[in-house]
């Protein structure tokens, strides 16, 4: 008898080829249709996998670690309801453009439409939201898929792939040996992202922006994605025009540089909304005119003409007409810009500055303090990022102190600003910063979360304690879902229906505070819990947190109830209608700015 | 709204089809008609999508489609540079008292008889919408007992081919 060639198993096959592609790190929970491929995961030495306690923790682990690391995360789940419960971080990937990996087990190829038990049809509910999606029909076929989903996740505009493997495909034998085919020829024809900005178009920008007089830097998520920081700051120094930073970039460009006016939209700060306002061109790069930045958006910029670069074309010109559209990769974009602009006339922005400073020194971001003593949401987030340092990965969840952390901390460094931007994904915080810690250990990872986000995803804190990944927690405790309930105080007569919450001391519900008790929780999951209720403990809090590093940390810090999060344009508003706090709108004078005065 | 007629090569792979139209179902857009075949390639398909729609959405689809991993190529078809035609098998009510003018009008459309029974004619026609709209209408009178229609398919005027160079692309990864 001849020599057979040697065969592995699809789940070999598929443990071996995310080793090859470089993957360290699986965040999963195993179950039936799964289960072939958790057995060879066991021997692997270079992919470790996170037990997870629920699939959405899997799916927002992935994010955070691929938002932290620039690298492709993955997380892994049986069929089914497993697989169902990724739906949520997928979509949330989806929104924020995240490069993750999601392995789904399916059903066998035989019983696949009969609704067996577990059976659901992943491919189907995930096409919405993926990038791309696969369903493996043969284990010959593992490595190349698996090295496909790793190429479409992490190029061109990134977002999550999902590869769904039957379960007889796990079990069956191939004799196609991930090692030996490495890298495998990819079967893309259709999948071509342009990165390359056009030449004339980058030309025409340049030409525009040294003669524009109100420009500004409308910086989104896209410059972080194309991991171009540097070259982002080269041409606002080379140029001088003010930058701001959207919810998803923040730390594109550092907060303390004097050109940075800080966030725009409904929450942005006055000087980055009225510098959009009143601009006469908007660099876009890798932003997306989302209603959430723009306000209405029949009003938003009316006098700015407007560049705007995106690697995905199908952005461009969705929201608002560009004038000069670049399709390429933000970094190319902003190098080929810069080259450009060398041979242009640095643009006049002196009557332009003169009335940003303005605005900036007369609307500066702030907060006051409680009159009763108690303690302010605000200045818990801002002594955290003081006290932390600008090192820090922080990761929010969605809300209140979701926009207090855009505002309230500093960030010079990207990739530390982790957060549900365009899905708005309430529990994002815990397990991104579980990821984030995963993937950069030697960061201090703080998760700034609400008391009802906390709530839905806390469980991985148990995952953190038995996996040695000591994140740390800031529960920001106002006792409901605050920012819907600034919205029932602010449009809905202060009809506060079915946002208490009750985890408060100062519960509206007779007899209830505390429910759950975080510090009890957070001692029950394994986790340090501390409690901070005054202004004068804050700073110690911190410290002693911030002095524990062999376990995860959670910190009830019970704040006010009533803060809210200013500047605030109203839904459906138009951003010229800016509120610096309730019922006050900001009192613009222009005369004397004969250039900005419109 | 504007009518448009999009040929859409894809990989001829499952599930194409309903990325394909999931685009459109997304964006509450009715498509009027589909016709979905494979090429000169096997492992290419062509889809003929006929949908109403204002030009600005109807960029945003197009962008989307190309977007799709398995979407090679989309070209607008201009009914003026392009041959557009449908295929409709369409029975009618045709006893002997009227059946000779039923095959007067088949024969003015130049369609033809491919079934026939006591009471009843099948007609076979094909053409542009136009002519199989006007075909309908003359034979309505009669009384139509079923209809079917095989959705609008289209091909470019003259020797270009929109199909060489993701051919290639094609047969370069595979």
């Amino acid at each position: 008898m001849t020599r057979e060639t040697p065969q592995i198993t699809g789940a070999q096959s598929l443990v071996h080829s995310l080793e090859a592609v470089g993957a360290e790190v699986v965040f999963g929970i195993p179950g039936g249709a799964i289960l072939p491929a958790y057995d060879p995961l066991f021997d692997s030495t270079r992919v470790r996998h996170v037990l997870v306690r629920h699939e959405q923790g899997a799916g927002h682990a992935a994010e955070g670690y691929a938002q932290a690391t620039g690298r492709v995360g993955v997380c892994m789940a049986t069929s089914g309801p497993g697989a169902t419960n990724l739906v949520t971080p997928i979509a949330d990937a989806y929104m924020d453009s995240v490069p993750i990996v999601a392995i789904t087990g399916q059903v066998p190829s035989a019983a696949i439409g009969t609704d067996a038990f577990q059976e659901a049809d992943i491919c189907g509910i995930t096409l919405p939201v993926t990038k791309h999606n696969f369903l493996v029909h043969s284990a010959d076929d593992i490595p190349r898929t698996i090295a496909e989903a790793f190429h479409i996740a992490s190029t061109g505009r990134p977002g999550p792939v999902l590869v769904d493997l039957p379960k007889d495909i796990l079990q069956g034998l191939t004799s196609v040996l991930p090692h030996e085919v490495w890298p495998p020829a990819l079967e893309l024809p259709g999948y071509r992202p342009v990165t390359r900005p056009h030449a004339k178009q980058v030309r025409e920008a340049a030409k525009m922006i040294s003669a524009a007089r109100r420009p500004v830097l409308y910086v989104g998520g896209g410059v972080l994605k194309a991991r171009a920081a540097a070259e982002l700051r080269v041409l606002a120094e080379l140029t001088g025009i003010p930058v701001v930073t959207t919810l998803m970039a923040r730390g594109a460009f550092p907060d303390s540089h004097p050109q940075h006016l800080g966030m725009p939209g409904m929450h942005g700060s006055v000087a980055a909304v009225t510098a959009m306002q009143k601009s006469d061109l908007l660099i876009t790069l890798g932003a997306r005119f989302d209603d959430r930045v723009t306000g209405r958006l029949a009003s938003f910029a009316p006098g700015a003409a407007i560049i705007h670069a995106d690697i995905d074309p199908a952005e461009i010109g969705k929201n608002r007409v560009a004038d000069v559209p670049i399709v390429g990769d933000c970094r190319e974009v902003i190098a080929d810009l810069t080259v450009a602009l060398q041979a242009e006339p640095r643009p006049d922005l002196e009557a332009w500055w003169h009335a940003l400073n303005r605005w900036r020194e007369t609307y500066p971001v702030g907060y006051d303090l409680p009159a009763d003593g108690s303690v302010a949401p605000q200045q818990v987030i801002e002594r955290i990022g003081q006290i932390a340092g600008p090192q820090t990965v922080f990761a929010a969840g969605v809300g209140q102190h979701q926009m207090w952390a855009a505002q309230f901390i500093s960030y010079e460094h990207p990739y530390t600003w982790l957060n549900s931007g365009g899905a708005g994904t309430m529990g994002y915080a815990v397990p991104a910063a579980m990821g984030a810690k995963v993937g950069r250990p030697d960061a201090t990872v703080w998760a700034i979360d609400g008391d009802g986000c906390f709530q839905m995803t806390n469980q991985e804190l148990a995952t953190c304690a038995l996996e040695g990944i000591p994140i740390k927690v800031a529960v920001i405790n106002n006792g409901s879902l605050g920012m819907v309930r600034q919205w029932q105080t602010l449009f809905y007569d202060q009809r506060y229906s079915n946002t208490d919450l009750g985890t408060h001391p100062a519960s509206a519900r007779t007899g209830v505070t505390r429910v759950p008790d975080f510090v009890r929780l957070a001692e029950a999951l394994g986790c340090v819990g501390l409690r901070c209720e005054s202004p004068e403990d804050i700073d110690a809090t911190i410290e002693k947190a911030m002095s524990i590093n062999d376990a995860p940390v959670v910190v009830d810090f019970v704040v006010h109830p009533d803060a809210m999060v200013w500047p605030m344009v109203a839904a459906g508003a138009s951003n010229d209608e800016i509120q610096v706090a309730r019922d006050l709108a900001p009192d613009f004078d222009y005369s004397g700015d004969a250039e900005v005065n419109l | 709204m504007t009518r448009h007629t999009l040929s859409v090569l894809v990989e001829n792979k499952p599930g194409v089809l309903a990325r394909v139209s999931g685009l459109f179902s997304r964006r509450g857009f009715n498509i009027e008609s589909l016709a979905v075949g494979p090429t000169e390639h096997p492992d290419v398909s062509r889809m003929t999508i006929v949908v109403a729609v204002e030009d600005l959405p109807l960029e945003q689809v197009t962008k989307q489609l190309n977007k799709l991993v398995n979407v090679l190529k989309i070209v607008e078809m201009d009914t003026s540079v392009s041959v557009q035609r449908e295929l409709m098998l369409v029975k009618v009510r045709a006893d002997l008292t009227v059946r000779s003018q039923v095959l007067e009008t088949v024969q003015l459309f130049r369609a033809k008889v491919v079934d026939v029974a006591q009471d009843a004619v099948t007609i076979e026609a094909t053409g542009t919408r136009d002519k199989l709209d006007a075909l309908i209408r003359m034979l309505e009178p009669f009384g139509i007992r079923e209809l079917v229609q095989s959705g609008m398919v289209a091909l470019g005027r003259g020797s270009r081919s929109i199909t060489d160079r993701s051919l290639r692309a094609v047969e370069r990864s595979a």
